[in-house]
């Protein structure tokens, strides 16, 4: 496995890539300024994984730490060692206490923060006249947009509890993730607008509203009113106006709210992360991101870069390694006669020419592609080779389009002066090799692949600090894993 | 013989490359003579990005012809013109409709109560899909909707159920029930996209059981950006390192010795990430779903890149 940071000095990477600032995120999570760190990003690049790694990092370097997670798999609650996660903040067990600090986890139930919201600021009669509204049920129960008011909602009473000295906060997947900072906009708009007060009623409407309806040209509120009636029904109408009627008095306070923790979001003791992958869909997003958040007067600390892959050889190219993977195949396929056919047109042929069945495998597991049968001493977790050529998976066009998987042992490899089993048969330096060549080839081309989606980054915004997590073969079970990501993230000073 | 499949609905989690599948789908079931919508509900103009032309307008229009010969029509649906379309059509409101936005009901309805929004998404796409033209036929053969993330697509297409619930009476009643019939007729597929990662084939189990819950049609499971597995010989029980390090040597590689633990490294991590692969390839023939793979594009998902995945996709039945 790469160790995360391995392997920084690419040969490959573009010059405006190399001289990217990095982002320090130890004395940032240090700080005790330092107070809501939001994590943002498009869906699908471990913005989440990434706040629970942060959150469990800065309270293993001393912080009380709350992390607010949105809409988190099952997995990461229970790799924190939850069995799930709810709408109150339960401390993590295992955390490492020493330097003082604890981490607290939830995740956001809209449905529980609206109705504990309207438990608390409204009186127990109007409360249950809100609570028991079938459209109040309906928006509550998350609409889409419901989550971002909630977040905000939630984010706010997080701060005013005061028991934590960190709030990190994991932004909802919406389609543009944006709509976490509109919130507060969008609630205001609502409640200025006339449409409410007209739905209240000509009691409630009256003077300013009621006569501009007129001036609309319509023949006045009751045919208005009769209007939306007639398009959704006359029940909906009833129940929306008595909805909005029940939150009235509440609705200052909504608003008030919202816009109190918008600002608490521009102060200085706020962070903001934009987390991504170097894929061309999460970068563009994160420029987006980069724009809007500068816009907005936020304050951006930088780019969270997730899923980079590095190389320990990084001076050996793509085209080199894989020139020397043809020489080895072809040098071990000489014998045979079969050089002049390096790359497995007649793999039946060379298997029946080269080898002959192992006793111990089925045949079934090793279709007549696979080189070196004899060799294979543990394929038995491996994905069938049958399998793989019924889902056709490779792409035609591809340089390496094989079949094949290279069944390395995990536990055999990577040690110091290990020699052959006793027993076991050497399979050929030179295929494994080759090999192995073709795997750092395809690797190399991946890397070329991130390059140039972060150099469009870049070119972009050359000035956002960026840290850089290397990619892990699988996901996250346990808060070692965290562990190891907190750690990717935290040694990041140059 | 079930009735053909005509709206496909083609969700996943975010990441996954769905609105990359979903017009790779469009361009495959275009074959010659037949004419397929491809339609964008979340307002990113990903469709524009990946086809390569400006933002589309709030307009059924051609975009591309398929591999098979046949027309791609695009649309990018607009939430608000479209909440005015709806009304013009089912209530001829005219000069009201404009007076609706003037006092913020437009506002209201695409922000506030954004319930409303996925009622004219889900409405407009029905609507496409059920169209006739002078001749009788159908306009569109098919129609795929790029549809919102797994996590949320049961509850955006589900809807209709809910405002069936919450309007008791009248044309909103009647049109949400006659959309939750399109959505879960046999006319209807749901599509999921996934990775061969965890996460995605988990919320794509989740996302099939809830969609089988909610009595919606789910399809196929698309497997986006397969990664070509590395041919080779299997490894022995243990690696020589002075013959690794003589092999490259003699395949003309300078330093060979310095190069064998980063290639064991990535060896490993390669072996690592095929099992998972395996095990996620496990779970996801479990659910008891056709699956199809996808390669990764290798320069991304540009044009030409896409035509390649709608021939792949091409060879399926859907």
């Amino acid at each position: 496995m790469t160790e995360p940071r391995q392997g920084r000095e690419r040969a490959d990477v573009d010059p405006a890539v190399a001289e990217v600032p990095s982002l320090a995120i130890d004395p940032l999570l240090d700080r005790p300024e330092t107070r809501i760190v939001v994590c943002c990003g498009s869906g699908g690049v471990g913005k989440t994984t990434t706040a629970a790694a942060l959150g469990l990092r800065a309270a293993e370097r001393g912080r009380r730490v709350v992390v607010l997670t949105i809409d988190p798999a099952r997995r990461l609650a229970q790799s924190m060692g939850l069995a799930e996660l709810d709408n109150v903040p339960r401390r993590v067990p295992d955390v490492d206490g020493s330097a003082g600090g604890e981490l607290f986890a939830m995740m956001l139930d809209m449905k529980r923060t609206f109705d504990e919201t309207v438990e608390e600021h409204a009186d127990p009669e109007r409360a249950r006249a809100i609570l028991e509204n079938p459209f109040y049920q309906s928006l509550s129960t998350g609409f889409a947009g419901t989550q971002e008011y909630m977040a905000m909602e939630k984010l706010g009473q997080l701060v005013a509890r005061d028991e934590w000295d960190l709030i990190v906060v994991d932004t909802p997947p919406s389609r543009s993730a944006l709509d976490f900072l509109d919130a507060p906009q969008r609630l205001g708009s609502f409640l200025d607008g006339r449409f409410i007060r007209v739905l209240m009623g000509p009691a409630k409407a009256g003077g300013r509203a009621g006569r501009k309806v007129m001036d609309l040209g319509l023949a006045g509120l009751s045919r208005f009113t009769g209007t939306i009636d007639r398009v959704v029904g006359a029940g909906l109408v009833r129940d929306v106006q008595n909805f909005v009627a029940a939150l009235d008095t509440m609705f200052g306070g909504f608003r008030t709210r919202a816009d109190a923790t918008y600002r608490l979001l521009q102060a200085p003791g706020t962070a903001f992360l934009v987390v991504a992958a170097p894929e061309r869909d999460a970068l563009r997003e994160a420029a987006y991101f980069v724009e809007r958040l500068a816009a907005d007067r936020m304050p951006l600390a930088g780019l969270v870069l997730n899923r980079v892959h590095t190389s320990g050889a990084p001076g050996l190219s793509a085209e080199r390694a894989l020139a020397a993977a043809e020489t080895l195949e072809a040098k071990n396929l000489a014998p045979q006669g079969m050089a002049d056919d390096p790359t497995g047109q007649t793999e039946t042929e060379r298997t029946t020419a080269q080898e002959s069945p192992s006793p111990g495998d089925s045949g079934r597991e090793r279709p007549p592609g696979r080189r070196s049968p004899e060799t294979h001493s543990s394929t038995g977790s491996y994905p069938t080779d049958a399998e793989a050529a019924d889902h056709k998976t490779t792409d035609g066009g591809h340089d390496s389009g094989g079949q094949h998987g290279i069944p390395i042992p995990r536990e055999d490899i990577g040690h110091e002066g290990t020699g052959h089993d006793e027993g076991a048969t050497p399979v050929t330096a030179d295929l494994l090799a080759a090999a192995l060549l073709r795997v750092h080839a395809e690797h190399m081309r991946q890397l070329a692949r991130e390059n140039r989606t972060r150099a469009r980054f870049t070119a972009l915004h050359p000035e956002v600090p960026v840290v850089e997590v290397a990619a892990l073969p699988g996901d996250v079970h346990d808060l070692d894993g965290l562990r190891t990501i907190g750690a990717a993230l935290g040694d990041s000073a140059p | 013989m079930t009735p053909e499949r005509r709206l496909h609905v083609v969700s996943g989690k975010g990441g996954t490359g769905k609105t990359t599948v979903a017009a790779a789908l469009a361009l495959a079931l275009a074959e010659e003579g037949r004419r397929t919508l491809l339609v964008e509900v979340e307002g990113r103009q990903g469709i524009a990005q990946l086809f390569e032309t400006q933002a589309l307008p709030y307009e059924e229009r051609r975009i591309a012809i398929g591999p098979g010969g046949g027309e791609v029509y695009a649309l990018a649906i607009d939430t608000e013109k479209a909440l005015l379309d709806y009304l013009q059509m089912f209530y001829k409101l005219g000069g009201a409709g404009r007076a609706l936005r003037r006092i913020g009901a437009i506002d209201f309805a695409t922000t506030i109560a954004p319930g409303l929004r996925d009622v004219l998404l889900t409405g407009k796409v029905c609507e496409a899909t059920r169209r006739r033209g002078p001749d009788g036929g159908f306009v569109y053969d098919a129609v795929v909707m790029d549809a919102p993330p797994t996590g949320r697509v049961t509850r955006f297409l589900g809807v209709n159920d809910e405002v069936a619930d919450l309007a008791k009476v009248g044309p909103i009643h009647h049109q949400a029930q006659a959309v939750m019939r399109v959505l879960k007729s046999a006319e209807t597929a749901v599509h999921l996209v996934t990775l061969l990662e965890e996460m995605p084939v988990q919320e794509t189990a989740d996302g099939v059981a809830e969609l089988r819950a909610a009595e919606l049609p789910v399809g196929t499971v698309v497997v986006n950006m397969v990664r070509p597995p590395v041919e080779g010989p299997a490894a022995p029980a243990g690696v020589d390192r002075r013959e690794l390090a003589a092999a490259l040597r003699s395949a003309g590689l300078r330093a060979p010795t310095r190069l064998v633990d980063p290639l064991l490294d990535e060896g490993a991590a390669h072996a690592e990430r095929r099992s998972l692969e395996a095990a996620q390839r496990a779970e996801l023939a479990a659910l008891g779903l056709p699956v199809r793979e996808l390669p990764l594009l290798a320069d991304g998902a540009d044009l030409a890149g896409l035509y390649r995945l709608a021939r792949r996709l091409r060879e399926h039945a859907w």
